[in-house]
């Protein structure tokens, strides 16, 4: 028998660092792919990761428009770095992001964590990131379970078949 | 192309055991299918099934926030009733092809 057959991913911790909205969608397109699959998740939110279990900033997410190579004008041509400074490109940018996820029936960061939680998905915040941003737990979505050392979320990642993804 | 019987009738499937002809699907066939994934079929879950091969009949995308939002089901109910891999083991036991939606 195959490996992955014999040792499949029965449980994954994702540490979501980066703010933006292909960051943080990468963390919970992964994380709630995770629960639907029946593997057991954790999603741990350090640094500017964090903005995405804020309640007033998680559905007000942007995309960095300056200083990524990779981004595109609508046709296909590489968009220049000083494209991206004009004011109001990058709410522009990341509005038409968020339209072209809403077509693919990807849900807005606060109902995607709902479905996330919903299937069993555990939501963590870095103690150190929180303190540092002067974050409480009232800022966080009801959702997270609570705001942690890195020693616990290592406790709670541990297991038979478990793995750590860091992005 | 694989055949396997269920209630006494040979349905076509593919390797990994999905139907790949929905029109051959009963709630027999269905009963059968949930005792070999380890669920027991009640009403509700007919609701799920049915609601599910609807959705497929007209060409829809299956997605875990479609059923959210169908009114039939919610989500976390959803999990509880189709344990493990809830959009693949109810499709299964819909009788329909596998989803390939990443969400």
């Amino acid at each position: 028998m195959s490996t992955e057959k014999t040792n499949p991913v029965k449980k994954v911790s994702i540490i979501c660092s980066k703010g933006t909205i292909e960051d943080v969608y990468a963390a919970l397109v992964m994380g709630n792919g995770a629960v639907m699959e029946g593997i057991e998740c954790n999603l741990f939110f350090t640094f500017f990761g964090l903005e995405a279990i804020m309640k007033k900033r998680m559905d007000k997410l942007h995309t960095g428009v300056v200083g990524n190579p990779a981004m595109r004008l609508p046709g296909g041509s590489r968009m220049p770095t000083w494209l991206g400074v004009i004011p109001g490109m990058e709410a522009m940018v990341s509005s038409m992001m968020k339209s072209q996820m809403d077509k693919l029936d990807v849900p807005p960061v606060s109902e995607f964590i709902e479905l996330f939680v919903a299937g069993g998905g555990n939501l963590y915040a870095c103690k150190l990131a929180a303190d540092m941003f002067k974050v409480t737990k009232e800022d966080l979505s009801e959702h997270v379970k609570g705001i942690i050392t890195v020693g616990e979320f290592y406790e709670h990642a541990g297991g038979e078949g478990a793995h750590i993804i860091f992005t | 192309m694989a055949q396997k019987t269920y209630a006494g009738i040979a349905v076509d499937v593919n390797d990994e055991g999905y139907f790949t002809n929905p029109s051959q699907w009963t709630k027999e066939i269905a009963m059968e299918i949930a005792k070999e994934e380890g669920v027991v079929l009640t009403e509700k879950h007919f609701l799920v099934l049915n609601y599910l091969r609807d959705r497929f009949a007209r060409g829809e995308a299956l997605s875990i926030r479609g059923i959210n939002k169908s009114g039939i089901v919610e989500v976390k109910d959803f999990y509880q009733m189709f344990p493990g891999a809830p959009l693949k083991k109810s499709t299964k036991i819909a009788g329909i092809p596998k989803p390939e939606s990443c969400v």
